[in-house]
C-alpha cells in the first residue's frame, strides 16, 4: 500500500501533464476521460488507505529528501492519518463529481482542455496541501492551491473584470500567506523541526513561552484567514465568482477554501494550549459569519449569494475551532462539501439552463422546467437551512452545542443569529429563483431545458450525500445508534501514538441541549415555512438596482466595504506607484541611462572619423604605434 | 663554417636586418599596389628571419633556426591566402590598388 500512496496527488499531476500538453490535440471526451478517470484513481487509492487506517496505525511515506541546510531537513514525504486521510475524500471524492458535471457544463468552452488541466492541477497541489508530513510541504499545497484559484478565476481572461477579480484573489490571499510563511518560521525556531510529528510531539512532552505558542497560532491563523476568507481578508472570495461555476464549487466552497479549518485543526494541539488565539479565532469567525449572512441578505446574484454563504459558513467553522470543537469543525467542512457544492452546481445547472443569466430578478418558475435541478436545489437549501436530518442539521447544532457550553448564552446567541439569516437569504434564493412566475426574456423561456444526464447525475449523488451526511457525527444525546462516528475517528491514534484530535469535551445537560436544538431548529423551520408564502407575493421580489434604498442599498452594496478598502489601500497604493513611476523610474533611473547614453554616443561620433576604411591610413597608425612603443622604452 | 659567419661581427647582421626591415616598412607605407605591399611583408619578415639565424649561430643555440623555419611556413600561408584574396579583389574591381578597399567600409 505505502509505495501507492504518493500516486494519489501524482495521479492529477500525470492528467494535467496530458491534459496540459496534448488536449488541444485530444477530443473533448478523452480530455473529459482522463481528467476525472486519474481523480477516480485516487478516489480509489484513497478509500484503500482509509480502509487500512481503519485497521492500523497513521501511514508514513518519504520520497526523497526535498532540502537539506545545517539542521533543516525537510522531507518529500506524506502523511496520512485520519485527518488527512479523511479530507483526502472529501477532496477527490467530491472533487470526482465535480469534474464528470463540468464534462457537460464546459462543453462548448473553448478552452475545454485547459479547464480540466487546471483543475486536476488544482485537485495535486490541494492533495500536496493534505497529506504532507510538514509545514513545508503544507505551504507548497498551499501556494499551488492559490496559482490554480488564480488560474481559474481568471479562466475567461478576455473580461477585463474577471482577470481584475483573479488578482485580487491572488493578492489578497498573499497578505494571509506572509501570515502563515512567519508562523512556519517561528515554528522552526521554536521547535528546530518542521515535521508534524516532531512539532507535536515536542508539544505533549515540553513546556513552551505561552506568548510565543499564542504568537504562533494568531500567525498561522492570518495564513488562514486569507485563504478561508475570513474578516478582513474576505472580499475576494465574492469576486471569485467571475470562475466558471465548477471551480466556484470545487475551489470557492468545498475544497480549497477549507484549507484553513485544516490548518487549524491540525495544529489543535497547539490552539488548545492557547485560549487567547482560540479566542481570537472564534471572534473573528463569528463576526465573519454574521457579516457575510447580512450581506447575503440582498445579493441578486445567484452565485454572489452563495459564495457569501459559503463566507458566513466557514465563519462558523473558525467559531466552532474558536470553542475547541475541531472534530465539529471538519464535520462541517464535510456536510458544507456536500450541499455547498450540491447548491453551486445546481445554479450552474439553471446559469446553463438559461444561457449564462445569474441575476435572480431575470429568474423564477424555473421548478416546472427544471425538476430535477428545483428537487436537488430544495435538498441543498434545506440542507444548509438545518432542517432536520439533513447534513447541515447535525454539523450546524453540534457548533451551537459547544458555542453555548464553551462561550456562554449571548455567543449562542448570535451564532444561531447566523444559522437563521442563512435560512432567510437561502429561502429567499430558492422561493425566487423556482417559484412564481418566469420573469426573464421571451427567448430565454425558449430556450430553457434541463441539464443533461452527465450534470445531474452528479447532482443527485451530492443530494444523496447532503442527505445522509449528517448521520456520520449523530450527536450522542440523540442515541442514534453508537453516534459520534466522526469525533471517535479521528480520537484514533495517529502521529507519536497520540489522538490526531482528543475528543472534546461537552459538559451540558441532555435536556440543555435538546432545547438549544429545538430553539433554533424551530426558528428555522418557522423561517422555511414563512418564506414559503412571503415570495408568493410579486410585492415582495427583490427590487431592482436604481429602486434600492436604505438598509436594503447598504446590503446590497456590501457595507461598501470594498470601496473603503479602495480608498484605504488601493488608491494610496496606486498613487504612490505613480509617484515612483514618475520621479523614480521615468526621471531618476530612465534619465540617468539615456544620458550616459548619450555622451558615449556623441564621443563616439568623434573616434568614429579614425574609422575610414583606408588602409594606408591604419597602417600608418600601426607603424607610428609601434615606433612610440619601441622608443617608450628608451626615455 | 661558423667562424667564415663569424667573421663578421653581429653589429652587420643587427644593421643590415634593420635596414631591410624600414625598406619594408617603407614600402608598405607607400606603394598601393598590393602585390608590392605583400613583398614588402615578406621582405620585413624575412628581416627578421636573418636576424634570428645570426642571433642563433653566435650562441650556438638551435632554438632560433626552428622558428626562422616556422615563420617562413606561415609567411607562406600569409602570402597564400593574401594572394588568393588578391585574386578577388583583382576580379570584381579590375584593379591591385589597395586604396580602392575602402568601398568595402559601407
Amino acid at each position: 500500500m505505502n509505495t501507492l500512496v504518493p500516486f494519489i496527488p501524482f495521479l492529477p499531476l500525470i492528467g494535467f501533464a496530458i491534459n496540459g500538453l496534448f488536449g488541444n490535440r485530444l477530443s473533448k471526451n478523452a480530455v473529459g476521460m482522463i481528467g476525472s478517470g486519474v481523480l477516480l484513481l485516487s478516489l480509489l487509492l484513497t478509500v484503500a488507505c482509509f480502509n487500512q487506517l481503519a485497521s492500523g496505525g497513521a501511514i508514513q511515506v518519504n520520497l526523497y529528501p526535498f532540502l537539506a541546510v545545517d539542521n533543516l531537513r525537510i522531507n518529500f514525504g506524506f502523511l496520512i492519518d485520519q485527518l488527512s486521510v479523511w479530507m483526502m475524500l472529501i477532496v477527490t471524492g467530491v472533487g470526482f463529481l465535480i469534474h464528470v458535471y463540468s464534462i457537460g457544463y464546459m462543453h462548448d468552452d473553448a478552452g475545454f482542455y485547459k479547464f480540466f488541466a487546471y483543475l486536476n492541477l488544482f485537485i495535486f497541489s490541494m492533495l500536496l496541501l493534505i497529506m504532507g508530513d510538514n509545514f513545508v510541504m503544507l505551504f507548497f499545497g498551499w501556494e499551488g492551491v492559490g496559482l490554480c484559484s488564480y488560474l481559474l478565476i481568471g479562466f475567461w481572461y478576455e473580461n477585463r473584470e474577471y482577470g481584475k477579480a483573479a488578482r485580487k484573489a491572488f493578492i489578497m490571499n498573499r497578505i494571509g500567506d506572509l501570515g502563515l510563511l512567519l508562523g512556519i518560521f517561528l515554528i522552526y525556531r521554536t521547535f528546530g523541526s518542521l515535521d508534524y510529528g516532531v512539532v507535536f510531539g515536542q508539544l505533549q512532552t515540553g513546556t513552551f513561552d505561552h506568548s510565543v505558542i499564542t504568537t504562533i497560532c494568531v500567525l498561522l491563523f492570518i495564513g488562514a484567514m486569507g485563504k478561508s476568507a475570513q474578516i478582513p481578508l474576505y472580499t475576494w472570495l465574492p469576486d471569485a465568482m467571475a470562475g466558471p461555476t465548477p471551480v466556484s464549487a470545487l475551489i470557492h466552497a468545498a475544497t480549497m477554501v477549507t484549507a484553513g479549518v485544516y490548518l487549524v485543526a491540525r495544529c489543535n494541539g497547539m490552539y488548545s494550549l492557547s485560549h487567547e488565539a482560540s479566542s481570537f479565532v472564534a471572534t473573528i469567525g463569528l463576526a465573519t459569519s454574521l457579516l457575510a449572512a447580512l450581506i447575503g441578505l440582498r445579493q441578486n446574484d445567484i452565485k454572489k449569494v452563495l459564495a457569501y454563504s459559503t463566507v458566513s459558513q466557514l465563519g462558523l467553522m473558525f467559531l466552532a475551532l474558536g470553542m475547541g470543537a475541531y472534530t465539529t469543525a471538519i464535520f462541517h467542512v464535510t456536510t458544507h462539501a456536500f450541499f455547498k457544492a450540491l447548491l453551486f452546481l445546481a445554479a450552474g445547472s439553471v446559469i446553463h439552463g438559461l444561457g449564462g443569466e445569474q441575476d435572480i430578478r431575470n429568474m423564477g418558475g424555473l421548478r416546472k422546467h427544471m425538476p430535477i435541478t428545483f428537487w436537488v436545489f430544495l435538498i441543498g437549501t434545506f440542507a444548509i437551512s438545518g432542517f432536520p436530518f439533513l447534513a447541515g442539521f447535525f454539523s450546524k447544532d453540534e457548533i451551537f452545542a459547544y458555542t453555548f457550553a464553551h462561550g456562554g448564552p449571548i455567543w449562542w446567541a448570535m451564532g444561531a443569529t447566523s444559522a437563521l439569516l442563512t435560512a432567510v437569504y437561502m429561502c429567499r434564493l430558492f422561493y425566487v429563483t423556482f417559484f412564481g412566475n418566469f420573469r426573464g426574456t421571451h427567448e430565454q423561456e425558449h430556450h430553457m431545458h434541463e441539464s443533461p444526464l452527465v450534470m445531474t447525475l452528479p447532482l443527485m449523488l451530492l443530494a444523496a450525500l447532503s442527505v445522509v451526511g449528517g448521520f456520520l457525527n449523530t450527536p450522542h444525546f440523540m442515541h442514534l445508534g453508537e453516534g459520534q462516528w466522526l469525533a471517535h475517528w479521528f480520537a484514533g491514534n495517529g502521529l507519536n501514538n497520540a489522538p490526531v484530535i482528543p475528543m472534546a469535551e461537552l459538559h451540558l445537560e441532555e435536556s440543555t441541549e435538546w432545547t438549544l436544538m429545538l430553539v433554533t431548529t424551530g426558528l428555522v423551520l418557522l423561517v422555511l415555512a414563512a418564506f414559503y408564502f412571503l415570495y408568493q407575493n410579486t410585492r415582495n421580489l427583490p427590487v431592482s438596482d436604481s429602486a434600492q434604498a436604505g438598509v436594503t442599498k447598504v446590503l446590497a452594496h456590501k457595507f461598501y466595504i470594498d470601496e473603503m478598502y479602495d480608498f484605504l489601500f488601493v488608491q494610496p497604493m496606486e498613487r504612490l506607484s505613480k509617484l515612483f513611476h514618475y520621479y523614480v523610474d521615468v526621471w531618476f533611473i530612465d534619465g540617468v541611462v539615456n544620458n550616459i547614453g548619450s555622451v558615449i554616443q556623441g564621443f563616439g561620433a568623434y573616434v568614429r572619423k579614425l574609422q575610414n576604411g583606408n588602409i594606408e591610413y591604419y597602417l600608418i597608425g600601426m607603424v607610428a604605434g609601434a615606433v612610440l612603443l619601441v622608443l617608450s622604452m628608451y626615455f | 663554417m661558423l667562424e667564415i659567419i663569424q667573421t663578421v661581427p653581429i653589429e652587420y647582421y643587427v644593421y643590415l636586418s634593420s635596414v631591410l626591415f624600414c625598406i619594408g616598412v617603407f614600402g608598405v607605407l607607400v606603394r598601393r599596389n598590393a602585390i608590392v605591399v605583400l613583398m614588402c611583408i615578406e621582405l620585413m619578415l624575412n628581416a627578421v628571419n636573418l636576424l634570428l639565424a645570426a642571433f642563433s649561430t653566435y650562441l650556438s643555440d638551435g632554438q632560433g633556426q626552428i622558428m626562422v623555419f616556422f615563420i617562413m611556413v606561415v609567411a607562406a600561408a600569409e602570402a597564400a591566402v593574401g594572394l588568393g584574396i588578391l585574386v578577388m579583389v583583382y576580379r570584381n574591381t579590375k584593379s591591385t590598388d589597395i586604396s580602392l578597399l575602402d568601398k568595402i567600409r559601407n
